[in-house]
């Protein structure tokens, strides 16, 4: 087994946030900051996603996924990041190195700091539990844009989107872009929750207050069937959004979990539960764009180099009632999840007082809901 | 069409395809039917083994439970009971040795009412009488300390300590790699569409062509009594499929349990258990439900459900962990309780029919009587000198897997290499479509479920 040189900053995952992240590291001198990527690229989620839509709000111009990836991980090889591709991260060890494998075989990076990037994924149709056969033509969101950037070729002439949100439709571009018509897409709430132009984009059907109970087909997806009892022929399902994060080195670690979000607990900076161990981007919230994550990375990068002393007692949990479905600090303040579509504002109580009226608006579920920072022991609801 | 075979290996290399004369045509390369190919195969026969599906132990056989039985709690003097104590003992040797995972975790029988742990001293009685005698009452101090996890409630438990765990898809691709590599030719996507007697035996028509043989085995699972009927023109036995749906969950569920939980069988109520799995997963199921379609292997939201319910009582802490995958596998049930294994001499055939989930466990016990049977009808079978040996890749989480050498991984929820993919689609029985990859590589059946890795493994297949 190699050692490696120790680092500074060990970063777990070459995304926007943890590429962003360890940008800005060196940018404020840290020494050596290792990027470990388990796939062959860096560059996260967005090298897949081959449509318009990045880079706004993180570099002030809009772009594609791949080309933001591209620039992300340019931007770091110019600063200095050493970016190791096909590299895993398998544990931790009581010294706080990490152990790896990668092109080289077995290795272990001592570091000072580890930051925890791995990102998200969205709930495959098993771990959704619609019943019926396990046919071809089954997809999500990350599976099909793959599928589109390797140029693997048409996957459908008909498909059936699960989903609204933002991604959904990014989903229903894919489709089109791969020659599949998407007839419809499905969601339990009163309506989409995605821009109006992103809806427009995609120009499709969008089916409300109903579910997919169930697939029909042996061999090849035949068709589905809806909670309503409609059955929408089909021979394409793309099952989308319904995050959740790549906890499980998180959980390795013994990170504590938020129950919610599934991510792991931290502080309004990414401090998580185990000293030294931060974490940040979608891995504690699925999903939030890229460039949001990009600017998280960010934050919890000058937070690192500001040597502020570790807190003496761990992040706790924002509670929360039925109408939030989760809500979790992460860099920069706190984000949460409506349950359902409503008109109404998020209040936040701590000991019975009011510490925090959000402005009255159309809540969606599936967007972003962007708070300051809690107090400890806040509980977040939604009022009218 | 994909035939498999290496060249020289045995008595029948080199024959041509299509109309053929051989010794014994096996009927469905299952577990049973793949066991009998192999053992056959060790004979100086030629030998023919025939799947109706692109793949082996790809029905019946991949929707196993997995859990290598003692046969404890097998009805005493049943062919089952004998089979499965026999199938054991030769299946604990030649896992180990071919590569076939297995882990020895050990079952608890868990009673969860009076009623049920008043009837667990009956079960050491019975395990006696199939002829193992290492059972143990637990009490539930005991039970608690063994298995925190556990739901509460339960009153004590039967410890079963030979009950194990084993990878079930590689038992099958073992023993029809075995056969093959001695000499058994496999065809694959041929279904037997009839059956013509023939002075020397059987004239078996497939789309593949025909085949002369002398002897037929049936080891046609849900499709044994079809068979069955054909060959003697009424069958002696019917498959009323039983169908099992089972969820299995995230690898970070593992720790949740150290034994199998099996539930107490009743007269009344079938039970669930909570399995580990080799591959590091937990299962829970299976339901059982009697039905009449042979291939509907869809889950429903009713057995899902149901399935639910039990799993929170038994480990409720398992139902915060994400689902990796649920399936549903159809089980040949027939009507009697026992296996249904009767040799025809004057037809030239074997049944080897009604074979449970209990058969991935007797597989090779029932081939070994396969072949005796065999020989008491008159087949000349005489052992070879020599046959070689294989070995599958291993699996398990306990084995030294590729990519702890630093080989790019493609597959990272299971941790599967690129190399092992690859070779999945090659060697003597090689992979013929993505289910076959997933059962020889474990690509593809982790957590995402292909959400990284789909479109990769796609495109580094062959087909």
């Amino acid at each position: 087994m190699v050692s490696e040189r120790p680092a500074n900053v060990a970063i777990v995952g070459g995304g926007p946030a943890g590429l962003s992240c360890a940008i800005e590291l060196k940018r404020l001198g840290a020494d050596r900051v290792v990027v470990l990527e388990r796939e062959a690229a860096a560059g996260g989620l967005p090298r897949h996603t081959n449509h318009v839509g990045f880079g706004l709000l993180d570099l002030r111009r809009v772009m594609t996924g791949p080309t933001y990836a591209a620039r992300l991980v340019s931007a770091a090889r110019e600063r200095g990041v050493e970016v190791l591709t096909g590299t895993v991260v398998t544990g931790r060890n009581a010294d706080r190195s990490l152990v790896l494998t990668g092109p080289n075989g077995l290795a272990v990076l001592p570091a000072n700091q580890v930051v925890l990037a791995t990102g998200v994924r969205e709930r495959p149709r098993s771990a959704r539990l619609i019943p019926g056969d396990r046919p071809a033509g089954i997809f999500t969101t990350g599976s099909l844009q793959r599928w589109q950037s390797a140029g693997l070729g048409p996957v459908g002439q008909r498909a059936v989107v699960v989903g609204a949100e933002h991604v959904s439709f990014s989903a229903a571009i894919t489709l089109r872009h791969l020659g599949c018509h998407t007839v419809a897409l499905v969601t339990p709430h009163d309506r989409h929750q995605s821009y109006p132009p992103l809806r427009w984009a995609a120009r499709v059907a969008v089916f409300t207050n109903v579910s997919v109970a169930e697939l029909i087909g042996k061999g090849r997806v035949e068709a589905v069937v809806l909670s309503d009892g409609r059955r929408i022929e089909c021979d394409t399902v793309v099952f989308t959004a319904d995050w959740i994060p790549e906890h499980a080195l998180a959980r390795t670690f013994g990170l504590a979990i938020d129950p919610g979000s599934r991510g792991p607990v931290v502080d309004a900076d990414g401090r998580s539960s185990t000293p030294n161990v931060w974490a940040i981007g979608n891995l504690c919230h699925g999903a939030e764009t890229a460039d949001r994550c990009a600017l998280e990375g960010r934050h919890t990068a000058r937070a690192l180099m500001s040597g502020k002393p570790w807190p003496a007692l761990p992040p706790l949990p924002i509670e929360i009632d039925g109408s939030v479905v989760w809500a979790v600090r992460s860099s920069g303040g706190v984000v949460a999840q409506v349950a359902n579509v409503r008109r109404g504002r998020l209040v936040a109580e701590a000991n019975g007082v009011r510490v925090w009226t959000g402005r009255r608006r159309l809540l969606l579920p599936g967007r972003r809901l962007a708070l300051p920072d809690l107090p400890v022991g806040s509980r977040l609801s939604v009022t009218r | 069409m994909e035939i498999s075979r290496r060249s020289n290996d045995g008595p029948v290399s080199g024959m041509p395809l299509g109309d053929k004369l051989v010794d014994v045509v096996v009927v469905g390369a299952g577990v049973v039917g793949t066991a009998v190919a192999r053992i056959l195969s060790h004979q100086q026969l030629s030998v023919v083994l025939l799947e109706a599906g692109r793949d082996v132990g790809a029905a019946t056989s991949k929707a196993n439970t997995a859990i290598l039985h003692t046969g404890f709690d097998a009805t005493p003097g049943t062919l089952e009971s004998r089979l499965v104590a026999r199938g054991s003992t030769l299946l604990r040797e030649y896992a180990p040795a071919t590569g076939v995972s297995v882990e020895e975790t050990g079952a608890l029988l868990v009673a969860w009412d009076r009623e049920q742990r008043s009837r667990l001293p009956g079960f050491v009685d019975k395990a006696v009488l199939n002829g193992y005698d290492a059972c143990r009452l637990v009490d539930v101090d005991e039970l608690y300390r063994l298995e925190p996890f556990l739901g509460t409630g339960a009153l004590g438990a039967l410890h079963v300590p030979d009950e194990h765990i084993i990878d079930p898809w590689s038992v099958s691709l073992a023993f029809a790699t075995d056969a093959v590599a001695n000499g058994c030719e496999l065809r694959r996507q041929s279904p037997v569409t009839s059956l013509t007697r023939t002075p020397a035996g059987w004239s078996v028509a497939t789309p593949t062509g025909a085949i002369e043989c002398s002897w037929l085995v049936n080891a046609a699972g849900l499709h044994g009594d079809t068979i069955d009927g054909w060959v003697l023109g009424e069958p002696s036995f019917t498959i009323r499929p039983r169908r099992g749906e089972l969820i299995v969950f995230d690898e970070l569920a593992r720790p949740l349990n150290n034994n199998v939980f099996l539930p107490v069988p009743t007269p009344t109520t079938n039970g669930v258990l909570v399995s580990p799995t080799v591959f590091g997963n937990v299962m829970l199921g299976p339901t059982a439900d009697d039905i009449d379609d042979r291939e509907a292997t869809a889950t429903t939201a009713d057995g899902l459900s149901r399935l639910q319910v039990a799993g929170r009582r038994i480990v409720p802490k398992l139902l915060d962990e994400e689902v990796t995958s649920t399936y549903a596998g159809l089980r040949p049930a027939t009507d009697q309780r026992d296996y249904q294994i009767s040799l025809h001499v004057d037809h030239h055939y074997l049944a080897l029919g009604g074979i449970r989930s209990t058969g991935l466990t007797s597989a090779m016990g029932i081939a070994e009587y396969a072949l005796e049977l065999l020989r008491d009808g008159g087949l000349n079978a005489q052992s070879k000198e020599s046959t070689m040996a294989v070995t599958v890749p291993s699996l398990g989480q306990s084995a030294v897997r590729p990519w702890t050498t630093g080989a790019p991984i493609i597959c990272h929820c299971e941790r599967v290499t690129m190399g092992e993919v690859q070779a999945a689609c090659r060697g003597p029985v090689p992979a013929l479509n993505l289910d076959g990859v997933r059962r020889r590589t474990r690509a593809l059946l982790g957590r995402c479920q292909g959400f990284n890795c789909l479109a990769e493994i796609t495109a580094a297949c062959p087909w």
